[in-house]
């Protein structure tokens, strides 16, 4: 056909994209702000709810991509981009130009970052880490303290970030109460001597096997799961980390110890994507993703004719969820440039 | 005797009037309590006499502190009021030097003209007359503006405009048809006679041109009569009560009364002195924020004189005390409002509601069914000695940069102090009082005076301005109660800590409890010029915003918040500052929430600048630890 498409964004969506168009002939351009391409996924160890590697879907995708009709751009990201009767003008960090018949915008999320709710300590008591530090964590293959010692009690509070007036998120990130339930399985797995306690709003297990991962992490792995909000955290004398939160069954305040508390960071519209928005004119929703044009049947449909969505960058979406995402993307696209032929 | 039957409505005004103000004002006196009777006494015989006399002449008539706020909708009151003062002031004179005889009964001075029509002809008499056209045409100008603003309230520099009810705007309305009445009547009376000055002399003898101003006249003088008297009896159910009133609240403020906690003739006598001039409404940032355009305190003040339910309204407010600040009457607005808001459930006892004319609600508190307060859960109260008691407040938990830069600080600056709620402590009893739940509050205050005490220590410092207004105004201490920011201040000044000068461009926003509330504007700007590049902004001291994240409002939306802080950030970052520096944990944890720009507290900022000294000086407190020196 001789097609050009753009993809912005090199995480999970963007190479999924990238991959399916180069199956069907169509040039692809795929612009990614880092060094290397893979997005949030690199920052994970193992994934749930099946806890294999993320090695492997980084496997996948790398083999998908590895072709000639994809034409990688690393270290770019688009300062500028017009739409003209049939074709767009991209303008790239580095000055270049190119012409393409349509945009896909993969720009994916960003965790929230956790500093901002500054009442649980992050980045200001050593020990407090967020999801994606643990993960780091269990890719090094240790989990200890800042002062070396294997920690015995460990703490994981969710809907950080998300669920919250008073950071301005009001939805739910959809996937850190079963990354929570995932890591409290593998830090008792790593660490068979420790304790794990869950501190949760509500348990949001609506996808495929998590719910049995739940089950599994109560009955095989003794976690706690305890309801009720975590208002503030604050350091003891010996370096432990003193939480505060009401036990909402019980209906009784408490205070725990702890020696690391694991923040379940929410999904948040990334900078990039926002930046985009702003350069393109996208229409962003209340909760600052994009806004497709149609909840039901256009979801990978922007306001502007000839740019797409996949993946993230318009709703919390898991790995499975993000790459079916990012095939309806894939025939929007064919679709289009076949009308627009 | 001159005299003619259209002078009745307005005899029957004036003497309505004048014994329902004397009346009034027996009652009030009455419901004083003992203490502020005879301060109103001594106020009477004393230099609080003096004082009101000027004060009456600069706001009542000149309404001097309009003027600063918006030149035109001063003129409008001023020669309203101003005006009219003169005009019976000199008509008075006139009557009493060109009338038929000395001391004559009022009428004969406001409707002078009607009774001697011949007057005025030459010499010193027209330079007279020219002298009464001239304040009926400065009148007249201000009328003009006045109902223009009612139709269009940009046109005298007002966005919003207050309300009318019923029995108002036939007051207005009257008030509206004296002047004109009277320049109708005079200019008629003067055409037919050929006298009269440059305004109702050349009006006159033009509209007698063709018109018959002989017959004209009379009605004229009705008219003029009958909007007078209207005005006069509808005076003390409508809000222009607020003419006689003020001058009994200047009086009474002078000699000493404040409003207290209770409702009671201060109160009252505040609450009839709004003008609803409009000027709080334009104040208020619930008002331009966040669009809530019916609960400023104009509205609660007419809400109170019309026995309205005022819960709604009372709740619905930040506490910002920012038409306080600009209320050119000077009522106390917050004091009012908290009155309101501990009778929340209160039963009104309505005395005397003869059409509204003697309505004097006394307020009985009823027992509020919560149960019975317990508060046996709270610990022994125990504290070790010390000379410095810091209290970091829950508040401060919530934000520990704050609460670490303040240990960082005493540390290094070598004090006796012990950290009082490091384990967390017990609420500071403002946000119960807030709500108007003193007893409960009282409980917290007991305990946490008691943990004081225990320490010995001489000096009290807190990071929270809303734990430092309680301590400071409903804790019966014997310790010096200190902000933070005073604190730093002091010991910069005795050279107990030391500073790196940090070059980054500062914009301070002044929290409105540390600010308008207690009174504490230079010393955070002190502390603040002494580490870094402090710039100046729109909104400084009295005039400072709201963050929006006020405990006080236990109405508002957390969307309606948010807006409050979006547009109060806006403002303050315009110049783009490295840093906007507040002095409240509040105020930063709601400004982080909407803003790019670094928030920080001024602890922050002063430790950040720090020069550690060598590690001996730390002293006694049990928090120290070598990391926390090191990191931050
Ligand atoms: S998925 Fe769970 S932890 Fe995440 S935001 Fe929703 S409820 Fe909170
Ligand atoms: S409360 Fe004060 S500022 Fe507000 S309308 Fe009344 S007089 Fe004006
Ligand atoms: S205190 Fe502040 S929020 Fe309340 S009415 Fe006055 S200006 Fe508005």
């Amino acid at each position: 056909m001789g097609k050009h498409v753009v993809v912005i964004g090199g995480g999970v969506a963007g190479l999924e994209v990238a991959g399916q168009l180069s199956k069907v002939g169509i040039q692809v351009s795929l612009i990614e702000k880092d060094s290397k391409t893979g997005g949030n996924l690199n920052k994970w160890y193992k994934l749930f709810p099946d806890r294999r590697k993320s090695s492997e879907v980084k496997e996948y995708l790398n083999g998908i991509t590895a072709n000639d009709g994809i034409n990688l751009m690393t270290n770019t990201s688009i300062e500028m981009f017009n739409r003209h009767r049939d074709h767009f003008s991209i303008i790239t960090s580095g000055g270049r130009e190119l012409i393409a018949d349509a945009i896909i915008v993969a720009t994916g999320f960003d965790l929230f970052k956790s500093a901002r709710k500054e009442e649980y300590g992050y980045g200001i008591y050593d020990n407090v880490i967020t999801s994606a530090d643990l993960e780091e964590m269990f890719s090094r293959g240790e989990i200890s303290l800042i002062n070396n010692t294997i920690p015995e009690k460990i703490g994981i509070i969710h809907c950080v970030g998300s669920r919250d007036e008073k950071v301005g998120n009001f939805y739910c990130s959809k996937l850190c109460c079963v990354t929570a339930v995932k890591q409290a399985i593998e830090i008792r797995e790593f660490l068979p001597e420790s304790k794990v306690f869950c501190f949760y709003m509500d348990m949001r297990m609506g996808g495929v096997f998590y719910e049995e991962l739940y089950r599994e992490a109560q009955e095989q792995w003794g976690v706690s799961f305890i309801r009720g909000k975590v208002s503030e955290v604050s350091e003891t004398i010996d370096n432990q980390l003193l939480i505060k939160v009401e036990d909402t069954l019980a209906g009784r305040p408490l205070k725990m110890k702890f020696d690391l508390l694991v923040l379940m960071a929410g999904m948040e519209m990334s900078e990039g994507g926002r930046k985009i928005a702003g350069i393109g004119g996208l229409r962003t929703g209340e909760n600052r993703f994009f806004a497709a044009n149609d909840n039901h049947f256009g979801s990978n449909i922007s306001n502007i004719e000839g740019v797409f969505y996949a993946g993230t960058c318009t709703a919390p979406m898991n790995i499975t969820e993000t790459i079916s995402h990012a095939r309806a993307a894939v025939i929007e696209v064919i679709d289009y440039l076949k009308d627009s032929n | 005797m001159q005299f003619d039957p259209f002078v009745i409505p307005f005899n029957i005004g004036l003497y309505f009037i004048l014994i329902y103000v004397v009346t009034r004002s027996v009652i009030w006196f009455h419901d004083l309590s003992k203490p502020d009777k005879l301060r109103l006494q001594r106020g009477f015989f004393g230099l609080a006499f003096g004082l009101s006399l000027k004060e009456i002449f600069m706001e009542s008539l000149i309404h001097r502190k309009i003027l600063k706020t918006n030149l035109r909708l001063g003129y409008m009151h001023m020669s309203l009021a101003f005006g009219w003062f003169l005009l019976i002031l000199f008509g008075t004179i006139e009557a009493d030097i060109f009338g038929a005889k000395h001391l004559n009964a009022p009428y004969k001075a406001i409707f002078f003209r009607f009774f001697n029509p011949d007057h005025g002809r030459m010499g010193f008499e027209a330079a007279y007359g020219f002298l009464m056209d001239l304040i009926l045409a400065f009148i007249l100008s201000g009328l003009v503006l006045a109902v223009t603003k009612r139709f269009y309230s940009k046109v005298v520099g007002m966005k919003k405009t207050t309300r009318l009810k019923i029995t108002d705007k036939i007051a207005l309305t009257s008030l509206w048809l004296i002047f004109p009445s009277r320049l109708l009547a005079e200019s008629f009376t003067s055409g037919a006679y050929g006298t009269g000055s440059f305004l109702t002399g050349s009006l006159g003898s033009w509209l007698a041109t063709f018109l018959p101003a002989q017959q004209m006249a009379y009605p004229f003088w009705w008219l003029y009569s009958i909007s007078l008297g209207t005005f006069f009896i509808l005076l003390p159910i409508t809000r222009y009560m607020h003419i006689p009133t003020e001058l009994f609240l200047i009086f009474m403020r002078n000699s000493g009364i404040k409003t207290g906690d209770q409702a009671g003739t201060y109160s009252e006598v505040q609450t009839y002195s709004c003008s609803s001039c409009g000027i709080c409404i334009d104040a208020c940032q619930l008002n331009f924020s966040a669009g809530i355009t019916n609960i400023q305190s104009a509205y609660l003040m007419k809400a109170i004189r019309n026995n309205d339910d005022v819960s709604g309204i009372a709740d619905n407010c930040l506490m910002c005390g920012r038409c306080d600040q600009n209320c050119p009457v000077g009522i106390e607005l917050s004091p009012l409002r908290m009155i309101q808001r501990r009778g929340g459930e209160a039963v009104y006892d309505i005395r005397n509601i003869y059409k509204g004319y003697f309505r004097s609600r006394q307020t009985i508190v009823s027992e509020k069914a919560i149960g019975s307060l317990n508060y046996n859960f709270l610990p022994e109260p125990d504290q070790k000695k010390a000379d410095i008691l810091y209290f970091a407040g829950c508040m401060t938990h919530l934000t520990p940069t704050i609460k670490n830069s303040m240990i960082k600080i005493l540390d290094a600056s070598g004090v006796k102090y012990n950290f009082m709620d490091e384990q967390g402590g017990v609420c500071c009893g403002r946000p119960l009082m807030l709500a108007g739940l003193d007893k409960e509050a009282r409980e917290l205050i007991n305990f946490n005076s008691q943990m004081i005490w225990k320490s010995g220590a001489h000096t009290f410092v807190t990071s929270c301005p809303i734990c430092y207004k309680v301590f400071k105004e409903s804790y019966y201490l014997d310790v010096e109660v200190l902000h933070h920011t005073q604190f730093i201040k002091r010991l910069i000044d005795e050279g107990s800590v030391k500073m790196n000068f940090l070059h980054k461009k500062v914009v301070y926003h002044s929290p409105c409890e540390l600010g308008r509330g207690s009174g504490i504007f230079d010393e955070p700007k002190d502390v603040l010029n002494h580490v870094s590049r402090l710039e100046k902004c729109n909104f400084e001291d009295e005039n400072s915003l709201c963050c929006g994240g006020s405990l006080a409002n236990m109405k508002i939306s957390s969307q309606n918040k948010k807006k409050i802080a979006f547009d109060a950030v806006n403002e303050l970052t315009k110049n783009t500052p490295d840093i906007l520096a507040t002095a409240c944990p509040l105020c930063k944890k709601t400004f982080s929430a909407v803003t790019e720009t670094r928030v920080a507290d001024i602890s922050e900022i002063v430790a950040e600048a720090l020069i550690i000294k060598p590690l001996k000086k730390i002293s006694g407190s049990n928090i120290t630890s070598i990391k926390e020196l090191a990191n931050i």
